[in-house]
């Protein structure tokens, strides 16, 4: 009897052996969970168009994860594509050189608006980044002195906000999310609420006074998130009076059982975010190695499917579920520097 | 009890001088404890029907899936307008099929095709999957170009949930994904019959998709299956035959004691651990392809060892020194002592142990997550060398989705694993029952 398992060992050893000689005929991408649902969408129908090749392998795991296998080196056994919700940083940009991978190109796929939502059964909610601000920072300023935050209730901020004490359920650190909610709420609440001046009077260094005019409070009020959205909303039906941070496709499908926030009067949507009245959104991105273009069967024909107004454009499957489209010309630039080659 | 205990020197004696023995403290002592366990017990129950309950409640619908059967016309009007399916075959891959579906759903809805707005919203009641579904069809058959059938089409998945009355209705129009309109065709369609929930084979069948209508766990069934293959052809017989070696004939010393402590600290490393060296030295050193079940196989290999040898090894202590020593005394050599006496009577208790070993591996993600396993898989994989994924990181991946129909199919999937592990664990008990020996 052990003779025959040990065989079947042997067996699939030799399997093994043989297949890492073989070539791959796949397209494999991975890393942000943001643009994972688009990527997926792309994928499906790619498979589908074109019956030549196979769909392709779409990982999840997040933008920096993604970015680090991305730029493990060139050759089959390492990914041919790496989605981002954020801009490649010069660090990742080095990491990848010092591994081979020389040429990457970079294609912005659209943006991705974030939005604020409260539990559906409170009332029309309306905020301003500096609402957010005062409610959320580690510390603000009351009578011209900085002083840890005193706020407990939402009504000591804005009388829309839900009745009730402050809970916020916000992305944590290792997302993307996170960076775009600093810089687009955080530091303008902290210049629109003057905190901005007196933080600069303190701290001389710059990149310090906005370290702290962005740092969000740790006494328990302000909820670290490190899941995904949908833990957001689990939190959220627990607690009526919270306030989460989505993603504008993740609301739109969960628009029922969520009440949207205007911020600075205005209602997210792909029109007031393409419009960019609708101040919090971000690009999302995917990177290619050029190295793999014409040696991985079917990654050029991935890529331009992807960027085809069939995908990209505002009338496509990935507008409906909630990418905003790039405006016409930007989506035109991509195409003309994919064809070109243009690498970073 | 009272009759056998005799009497004590040293104790005193009552009154009615009669000693006391304790006997009601120690009965209630004994009641207390029964009650105790039985406490911890119904505590347990507790919460395993309520996890039951949460998963079989969201699930069950699952199973389901809404279809709407309406008689398509093929028109060659639109799937071939030019006549060139014989010259150009991929003619009929590319053909507009969706609109062809969504024609035919209009014709039953009363609903003229001229009207931009509302046949768009026709469209929206079915499922992108439609495309792929009518192709297939054509490709196999395109003698069916021109006629009529009677087709069930998957419905779209918003239309799924409110079918199922998983999605809120009662919220103003703009807050939902399916408009009024939309709610009233579906209402008119059902009571016509023409929309109805049928079982639901897709769940089981598909790959990963992005539709929620068409996504089952097939996929992950078969890389689960692989790597669940791989993980007991590698890991019975090497499991086996280091404890056979090291509780049969290994020298004990310090050197042996030291690989004990080492096994048992193995066996409690956190599995995350495992996919870090998976990724180290199948993928990055050896050069196996990411996102492969038989990488995600090695490493659950790696993972189960631990527990196999222990068990093993447990089991072979099992047995009775008497045996070994018959069957010596009888002339036997070591090694048939072992393998026609021994190993046979410690069967059970190694299977039992390599069964909850592989339940224990068919659980797990972490380990999946660094070696590429948690990803979007929609193609079979032919061997374990093809990019699959696994049962419990479609759970995963279906739990962060944000669409509504993914819930259900989340607690579907769910129910699904629990089934194979609850086979699994029926089959280790009665392994155990059947071979059992007691001395």
């Amino acid at each position: 009897m052990n003779i025959m398992k040990l065989s079947a060992a042997a067996l699939v050893a030799s399997v093994a052996f043989a297949g890492a000689a073989a070539a791959r005929d796949q397209v494999q991408v991975a890393g942000s969970s943001t643009v994972l649902p688009y990527a997926k969408i792309v994928a499906e129908t790619f498979g589908e168009t074109f019956p030549d090749f196979k769909t392709p392998i779409v990982e999840s795991g997040g933008s920096g994860a993604g970015l680090k296998e991305f730029c493990k080196g060139v050759g089959e056994a390492t990914i041919d594509i790496a989605n981002s919700s954020r801009p490649i940083n010069k660090s990742e940009i080095e990491a990848c050189k010092a591994a081979g991978v020389a040429d990457v190109q970079e294609i912005r796929i659209g943006y991705d608006g974030i939005v604020f939502a409260v539990d559906s059964s409170n009332g029309d909610v309306k905020v301003e980044p500096k609402d957010l601000y005062k409610a959320l920072a580690a510390e603000v300023v009351v009578d011209g002195k900085l002083v840890a935050n005193p706020y407990k209730n939402w009504s000591e901020i804005n009388p829309t906000l839900p009745k009730g004490p402050i809970a916020a359920y916000i992305p944590g650190t290792k997302h993307g999310t996170r960076e775009v909610f600093e810089e687009k709420i955080m530091a303008h609440g902290c210049k629109d609420a003057g905190a901005q001046d007196v933080i600069k009077a303190a701290i001389t260094d710059a990149k310090q006074a906005t370290a702290k005019c962005v740092a969000v409070r740790k006494d328990g009020v302000a909820v670290d998130i490190d899941g995904d959205y949908t833990e957001t909303l689990a939190r959220i039906s627990a607690n009526k009076t919270g306030l989460g941070v989505f993603g504008l496709a993740f609301y739109e499908n969960n628009a029922d059982k969520l009440k949207v926030a205007t911020v600075n009067g205005i209602v997210p949507s792909t029109e007031t975010i393409s419009s960019g009245k609708y101040p919090v959104s971000r690009p999302l991105f995917f990177y290619v190695k050029k190295a793999h273009l014409g040696v991985i069967p079917g990654l050029k024909e991935y890529v331009e499917y992807f960027i085809s107004d069939d995908m990209v454009g505002p009338e496509g499957p990935l507008a409906e579920y909630g990418l905003v489209a790039a405006p016409d010309d930007q989506r035109e630039q991509v195409r003309k520097d994919f064809a070109a080659g243009k690498t970073m | 009890m009272t009759d056998v205990v005799s009497p004590v020197s040293g104790i005193p004696k009552t009154k009615a001088g009669r000693r006391d023995i304790g006997i009601k403290r120690r009965y209630a002592a004994e009641r207390r404890f029964r009650a105790y366990g039985v406490a911890a017990l119904s505590f347990g129950i507790i919460f395993l029907m309520l996890l039951l309950w949460s998963v079989v409640s969201k699930g069950y619908t699952a199973f389901q899936q809404t279809m709407i059967t309406i008689p398509i016309e093929f028109s060659e009007q639109t799937i071939d307008p030019q006549n060139e399916r014989a010259a150009n075959p991929q003619k009929l891959m590319t053909a507009n099929y969706p609109v062809v579906a969504r024609n035919a759903l209009a014709k039953t809805l009363g609903v003229s095709v001229d009207d931009r707005v509302k046949i768009r919203a026709v469209g929206q009641l079915l499922s992108d999957g439609v495309r792929t579904q009518l192709r297939d069809m054509v490709v196999a058959n395109p003698a069916i170009i021109g006629t009529t059938q009677n087709v069930a089409l998957l419905a779209a998945g918003d239309i799924d949930s409110a079918f199922k009355g998983q999605i809120n209705l009662s919220v103003a129009e703009g807050n939902r994904k399916i408009s009024d309109q939309q709610v009233t065709w579906m209402n008119q369609l059902a009571e016509s019959g023409v929309l109805a929930k049928h079982f639901n084979t897709g769940i089981f069948v598909n790959g990963a998709s992005s539709r929620p209508e068409a996504a089952g766990v097939g996929v992950a069934l078969i890389g689960s299956f692989y790597m669940m293959l791989i993980v007991l052809v590698l890991s019975l017989p090497i499991g086996v035959a280091a404890s056979i070696y090291l509780e049969e004939f290994a020298p004990k010393n310090k050197f042996t004691d030291l690989i004990e402590v080492n096994i048992n600290n193995l066996a409690a490393v956190p599995s995350i651990v495992y996919g870090l060296l998976g990724l180290a030295v199948f993928i990055n050193f050896m050069g196996l392809p990411r996102s492969a079940s038989l990488v995600g196989g090695l490493v659950l290999t790696l993972m189960t060892l631990p527990t196999i040898i222990i068990a093993t090894r447990a089991a072979l202590k099992a047995v009775p020194p008497s045996i070994r020593a018959a069957a010596l005394g009888l002339g036997a050599s070591k090694m048939q002592t072992i393998f026609h006496h021994v190993l046979p009577l410690a069967m059970p208790g190694i299977l039992t142990g390599t069964i909850i070993g592989l339940a224990h591996a068919l659980g797990e993600t972490a380990p999946l997550l660094l070696i590429g396993m948690v990803a979007f898989v929609a193609n079979y994989p032919a061997t374990p060398l093809d990019p699959s994924t696994a049962l419990p990181v479609q759970i995963y991946m279906w739990a962060n989705e944000a669409e509504r129909a993914f819930v259900e199919r989340t607690s579907g999937a769910i129910i699904i694993l629990l089934l194979f592990l609850i086979v699994m664990n029926v089959g280790a008990i009665l392994l155990r029952r059947r071979f059992e020996r007691r001395w």
